[in-house]
């Protein structure tokens, strides 16, 4: 192995290319940091700050942080776990997450994330915000109380499927997901059940109508398994598509 | 078995289903090894309703009204332990949907403009506990110790939970205990 | 809205779009354009700038919720925002706004009935030293007591026109107090660039990094190194932006230097597009000081006028170069360079991944040099006289001086320039800053100095500063400033990042708990736990910031919380249990000792 291009990931030796960030040699070395926000699809947003690392002290993310020769990255620590764990607890409190009440449930990346960094309960005091859900489109549902504001419907709308079809409004905690129509509602937009928009969304949020218990609750994506094992939810839908 | 006193244990369930007790059923022949080392005060298994001191209180639900709240106060005054056990006393659950309306309007389909009533009008009688206008985990209200989530949790992960614990173990649920489902 | 107004608007928009250009970039222009004429941003204007501008609708939508001053319904015929910084509730602003509502009649952020008036409160409007102040329909009014709201009352009562209000209501003070190197021999400031052709670019630059000069913003890059990356960076254009969003509560020095000494801000940017290579420069000023807009366009017209802008610079062949002016419509959030460039280009004002640096890639995805005002006149300056007279003064890894916005219980708020080394107490001294409990050094986002700490200096190497110095005196409750700050972090926050963006909301329930004595020992440490969270994981400054104040007032000034805490509990439930049953009690009418819950 070439050390020049490697740097440490909790002891391990990982290579990368020249322009890689930190996740994606990571990811391309079978190393897994938690993530809700990425998709190697995608450009790097940084935004969940759940893939969080210590590098020299810091901590960065790992999908925005550009992989350099000779870093020592720490990942797996209990006190980086804590951090995550608080940043999905603050994720948790801040919308509407009743997993038993939630079509996604087993199958969802914001359960598995949580529960590979052995989350237990919320912690904080719950907003309870009120939310819509918009069953207006033929073949999907935006149930709102479940977005988590990762973006990665908004930037695969905008780079993948060139339709600019989701945005972002409002700041701070009145930040939401919009949709671009005459209406807003997603049965007025350019949607469509084919587009790459609609196979990203890594919590319950956008959901393809029937058919969401075509797989029995215990044999879902992660069930089983950690994600560390099974991967993203998108990159599942991927193979299931392809 | 040791000689040492038993484990005094109480459970309840505030704005639940009971699923969560009978999911603790569901830990089956191994309830013998538990009565081994615990003794039951309150709780739906012993029918005692007073509940008295004791190191262990296991919460079922949310708590969804001002009984509830006397309930889980009264179980964090006499319980050294306390334990948010399952999906709604974790986070609210299924209850907490309601949260996504106002009171009234909850009300008002349940006892007034909903489909199949007689005598509509909202129940004011001092023995119904008020409705709180949210429902909320117990942990907004008490200080809890342990958490163990799930809809319900399995009586696989309960049976963990306790022994870890009565052992004075860390808590360590293997991965497919864990959930939140 | 009528169909004949529909057809005004559009006339108007389109009005707009043919003055001032088609250009993507300039649609939060044209929404504050808009926003001003109808006092929000009517439907069909959307549709007009989405299918000119070829700007989705949802992005435009998205733009008008994320700025303070966009409204997608209408406000009042006179929109005013009280100033809501600790300074102006120090000088009484809440007695003022409470006069004011109840003269009108009219209730918090709701629009009268008859669409005469909305008031509402605004973050810092940076008129600290003669506040209380607030804006009306976008113009700062200072220097606000009984009499002078009384009268607003009248004005707007009486639907008269705001260029009819007293002119003093507008006036706005300089308030320079010291003036050290920068701020001294007015007379001997030139506007030109003489000097600069003669050095030639390579030469300035050469002054300017023997100035050691750094950022004044805060961060303090070094400014020779930021121009020389970014002459060096690969573009077909460049880009020179000077940040006069001085967002930061308790500053107003760039207001100041603005007002006072334009010319030399220009020439700052004006030389630095000489060094770098750019035709084109911004000055994003943030809407706060709209107030100023006219005289800084006239001052660029002149140098247009003078040779010392435009086309052929001083007669030099292909030094070409302008400057355009941008509004902020506010959000603090775009005082940080990244952010403000996604606002240069009509964006909500979210800050960009790093890298890439706006060095490298910035406005438009061109290089770009994002500086203060005050690092641009400081440059001026250091060009005009050389990078050994700015070192003349300072500390070793701190050049030259700092302008500070002094306000608060100080006998005399303004100004104040001083070399960098300067204790703390030195500047309470001048500015009559007697008996101060504590001083917060660099605004909200900066730290709350003790007493004990008042011997240390402002520098880099110690107390790193954007300027903003407010003084609080011995009888003030600081419960008061972290409430202040918690609610303006919280309303502040961009919302990209997780920790931020509910961290904020969590620790402002938390200090709001605190400060109804509602709050426990437990909620304390939570406080103390989401704050080290938003340090360490926080996606921008703002969020590895935002909870300094809680962290400084548990550490240095603990009996601000400890006394109000619930005597006798270890924990406390997260809301009002008795609170939370009233509606229940309402509908059901019941009023019996069960329908009601006992704090524990």
């Amino acid at each position: 192995m070439n050390l020049a291009n490697s740097f440490r990931l909790d002891g391990r030796e990982i290579p990368f290319q020249p322009g890689q960030t930190l996740m994606d040699a990571a990811l391309a070395a079978g190393a897994y940091i938690p993530h809700l926000c990425h998709n190697p699809e995608l450009a790097p947003h940084g935004s969940c700050r759940v893939c969080v690392v210590r590098v020299g002290g810091r901590l960065v993310s790992a999908c925005t942080a550009p992989a350099a020769a000779g870093l020592e990255v720490a990942s797996d620590t209990p006190d980086i776990q804590a951090s995550r764990r608080a940043i999905l607890q603050m994720l948790f409190v801040e919308g509407n997450h009743i997993c038993p009440a939630c079509e996604k449930t087993g199958a969802c990346q914001l359960q598995a994330v949580a529960y590979y960094v052995g989350m237990l309960e919320p912690h904080f005091t719950h907003f309870f915000p009120r939310r819509d859900v918009d069953a207006s489109h033929p073949d999907y549902v935006i149930d709102f109380n479940r977005c988590i504001l990762c973006e990665l419907c908004v930037r695969a709308s905008r780079d993948l499927d060139g339709k600019h079809v989701f945005a972002i409004s409002g700041r701070g905690i009145d930040s939401r997901l919009v949709i671009e129509s005459p209406t807003g509602k997603l049965g007025d937009s350019a949607f469509a059940a084919t587009d790459r928009a609609a196979h990203v969304c890594p919590v319950g949020a956008i959901l393809p109508k029937r058919g969401a218990y075509s797989v029995p609750i215990g044999q879902r994506l992660y069930d089983r398994e950690p994600i560390s094992q099974v991967g993203d939810v998108a990159a599942n839908e991927g193979r299931a598509r392809s | 078995m040791s000689d040492s006193p038993k484990i005094r244990v109480a459970t309840t369930s505030l704005a639940g289903c009971f699923g969560c007790h009978m999911s603790f059923l569901d830990i089956d022949e191994r309830i013998l090894d538990l009565v081994d080392l615990v003794e039951f005060d309150r709780s739906p298994i012993t029918d005692i309703k007073q509940l008295g001191p004791c190191d262990l209180g296991l919460v079922e639900g949310g708590v969804a009204n001002a009984e509830n709240v006397e309930v889980l106060r009264e179980f964090r005054r006499q319980c050294k332990v306390l334990v948010a056990l399952g999906a709604c006393a974790v986070n609210g659950g299924i209850p907490a949907m309601r949260n996504a309306f106002p009171l009234a309007d909850c009300l008002t389909e349940s006892y007034v403009g909903g489909i199949g009533i007689h005598n509509p009008g909202v129940p004011n009688d001092p023995e119904i506990p008020l409705l709180l206008n949210k429902v909320h985990p117990i942990h907004e209200v008490v200080k809890v110790d342990y958490f163990l989530p799930g809809c319900p949790p399995s009586g696989d992960a309960i049976w963990t939970f306790l022994t870890e614990l009565l052992a004075g173990q860390a808590i360590s649920l293997p991965y497919t205990q864990l959930h939140y489902d | 809205m009528p169909l004949s107004s529909h057809d005004t608007v559009k006339r108007m928009v389109t009005g707009l779009l043919t003055a001032r250009g088609h250009e993507p970039d300039l649609l939060l222009q044209h929404l504050i354009a808009i926003q001003l004429a109808y006092s929000y941003v009517p439907e069909i204007a959307v549709e007009v700038l989405s299918s000119v501008l070829g700007v989705t609708r949802s992005r435009i939508r998205a733009c008008v919720d994320f700025y303070a001053f966009l409204h997608a319904r209408p406000r009042g015929d006179y929109d005013v925002l009280f100033s809501d910084n600790i300074t102006d509730r120090m000088a009484g602003s809440e007695a003022l706004r409470q006069q004011l509502t109840k003269r009108l009649g009219v209730r918090l952020d709701q629009t009268r009935g008859d669409g005469r008036v909305t008031v509402s409160l605004t973050s810092c409007t940076g008129m600290c030293d003669q506040g209380p102040a607030m804006l009306v329909n976008g113009l700062a009014v200072t220097a606000l007591t009984p009499k002078r709201i009384e009268r607003i009352g009248e004005l707007v009562e009486a639907g008269v026109p705001l260029e009819h209000w007293p002119a003093k209501f507008f006036v706005v003070e300089d308030h320079i107090h010291r003036a050290g190197d920068l701020l001294s021999n007015a007379e001997k400031m030139s506007a030109g660039l003489q000097r600069f052709l003669d050095l030639g670019p390579q030469a300035a630059l050469g002054e300017l990094e023997a100035s050691v000069l750094r950022g004044r913003g805060g961060a303090g890059f070094t400014t020779a190194l930021k121009w020389r990356i970014c002459r060096d960076s690969p573009g077909d254009e460049r880009f020179v932006v000077c940040n006069a969003d001085e967002g930061e509560p308790g500053t107003f020095k760039d207001r100041v230097l603005l007002a006072r000494y334009p010319d030399l801000v220009f020439k700052g940017m004006t030389l630095c597009a000489g060094i770098i290579g750019a035709r084109k420069g911004y000055l994003y000023l943030r809407g706060e000081y709209r107030h100023m807009l006219p005289r800084l366009e006239w001052v660029l017209s002149r140098r247009r006028e003078q040779g010392l802008l435009g086309w052929d610079i001083c007669g030099q062949p292909g030094f070409d170069f302008d400057i355009e002016i941008h509004l902020g419509a506010g959000a603090y959030v775009c005082g940080e360079e990244s952010a403000l460039i996604e606002s240069l280009e009509g964006k909500r004002g979210v800050v960009r991944k790093r890298p890439p640096y706006p060095v490298v890639s910035g406005f438009q995805g061109r290089p770009t040099v994002v500086n203060n005002v005050e690092t641009f006149l400081a440059a001026a300056r250091i060009v005009e006289w050389g990078g050994h007279w700015f070192r003349g003064e300072g500390t070793q890894q701190s050049a030259g001086s700092k302008i500070l916005s002094v306000s608060g219980d100080v006998a005399r708020p303004g100004i104040y320039e001083y070399p960098f080394g300067t204790p703390v107490s030195r500047v309470l001294e001048d500015c009559g800053g007697t008996g101060a409990q504590a001083v917060q050094v660099s605004g909200a986002a900066g730290v709350t100095l003790a007493p004990s700490e008042f011997s240390r200096t402002l520098s880099f190497e110690d107390l790193p500063t954007s300027g903003s110095f407010m003084v609080l005196g011995p009888d003030r409750d600081l419960m008061d400033m972290t409430r202040n700050f918690a609610r303006f972090f919280a309303h502040e926050s961009c919302g990209f990042c997780t920790p931020c963006r509910v961290g904020n909301r969590l620790l402002e329930a938390l200090v709001e708990k605190v400060a109804a004595g509602k709050a426990s020992a437990y909620d304390l440490e939570e406080m103390r736990q989401i704050g080290n969270l938003m340090r360490q994981a926080s996606y921008c400054g703002l969020g590895t910031t935002a909870a300094n104040h809680v962290r400084d007032i548990l550490d240095k000034f603990p009996d601000t919380f400890q006394r109000r805490l619930r005597p006798g509990s270890d924990f406390t439930p997260a809301f009002d249990l008795d609170a939370a049953l009233a509606a229940a009690r309402a509908i059901t009418g019941r009023n019996d000792a069960g329908a009601h819950l006992e704090e524990a």
